[in-house]
């Protein structure tokens, strides 16, 4: 095999492999993903580019064309731009979601689709590179069965449902007031409304394994993730006018669970579960303390931070 | 946006006159409850606002 045709072969199985880790990424994780047709045209064409430019990266290099690479550079840039371009879509949707997203969750998905695409490069990179290094186009298949499904695992990161346990629970009122099992949600006024909520909403309560999952649940951004997601699965009755169908999400205070009413338009308890349990933990609420100020297992406590986050 | 949102006070439907006094919000007076949910329902519907009990026959209509 000439040099040529195997730099050509290097770049050509690089690109292949960094365009499918981009297209295995689009598909697999529908939360992350507004599906829209056009969306996922751009998608495609911002992978396609990141997947070329990590393809004749070492190639580049092989050739002694070293100004090629500050081309990965300013690949950086613009995919710092399909973030800013995910945050701008998604937070003008959401003052037309009758159950928004909140900053949090658009701040993470913005981050993702960022990512992506630097996992698409990487894909392409690693395959080009073993096949010119090694010096045959099996090296490349090779790393290429070996980086996909790495790629592929890194899809997902942690859900609610790995730190937190999702039941159904009774809504009932006492006088005036709204409670989920234990947990005061609201106060409602009139026996109108409070027949509306006894007609339509549902009730869970999400109580956390161990307490180092308290704070994640009670990050607002996170509760407010996780009322999207369940009514994005579900529907909602919830209306522009009449506030008291709202879905929302209250702490108990001694145990740091979460109390949840929302008002689904179809009655499915095993769904909302799914929907919760399935909704991804959000990296702003997880990384809302360090390590060593929050020994697991240090049972109730009143995070000082608590207050002062959201 | 977010969680932490100005809440305001529209307007207070009492039937008990004696627990109001003057402020910044009008104050609808209710011959009975029924009056005064009604009253409220039909202000909260046009401001898009929630209904509150206090319990000592004064409902508030807030805007959240």
């Amino acid at each position: 095999m000439t040099v040529q045709s195997l730099l050509f072969h290097g770049i050509a199985l690089g690109f292949a492999a960094g365009f499918a880790a981009r297209l295995y990424l689009l598909r697999v994780d529908y939360r992350q993903y507004p599906s829209l047709p056009h969306n996922h045209v751009s998608h495609l064409a911002f992978g396609g580019i990141a997947a070329a430019v990590g393809a004749v990266a070492v190639p580049a290099l092989l050739e002694k064309e070293f100004t090629a690479v500050t081309f990965l550079a300013l690949a950086a840039t613009q995919f710092r731009e399909i973030r800013d371009m995910e945050r701008t879509t998604l937070q003008a949707l959401e003052a037309y979601l009758l159950v928004p997203r909140g900053a949090d969750y658009i701040e993470g998905i913005a981050v993702v689709f960022e990512s992506r695409n630097y996992l698409a490069m990487a894909a392409a990179l690693l395959v080009s590179a073993a096949t010119v290094l090694v010096g045959a186009w099996w090296a490349g298949v090779l790393a290429a069965l070996v980086v996909l499904p790495w790629i592929y695992s890194l899809r997902q990161g942690k859900v609610v449902g790995d730190l937190a346990e999702v039941r159904p629970a009774a809504l009932r009122f006492e006088g005036p007031s709204l409670y989920v099992d234990h947990i005061f949600l609201m106060n409602v006024g009139t026996a109108a409304q409070r027949e509306q909520i006894e007609k339509y909403s549902m009730g869970l309560i999400i109580e956390p394994r161990r307490s180092s999952g308290r704070d994640k649940l009670a990050h607002p951004g996170q509760r407010q993730a996780i009322l999207h997601e369940v009514t994005a699965a579900l529907g909602t009755h919830q209306e522009i006018a009449e506030p008291e169908l709202t879905a929302m999400a209250r702490k108990d205070a001694d145990t740091g669970a979460l109390g949840i009413v929302v008002a689904p338009f179809t009655r499915d308890v095993a769904v909302a579960i799914k929907a919760a349990a399935n909704t991804p933990l959000l990296e702003s609420a997880r990384g809302s303390h360090p390590r060593w100020a929050a020994p697991v297992g240090a049972g109730p406590r009143q995070k000082a931070g608590d207050a002062g986050r959201g | 946006m977010g969680p932490l949102r100005a809440e305001k006070i529209v307007a207070v439907v009492t039937t008990d006159k004696e627990k109001v006094t003057g402020g910044g919000v009008p104050v609808f007076l209710a011959g009975d409850r029924q009056e005064a949910e009604n009253t409220a329902l039909l202000i909260a519907r046009i401001m898009g606002a929630m209904v509150h009990d206090l319990e000592n026959g004064c409902l508030l209509v807030v805007v959240h």
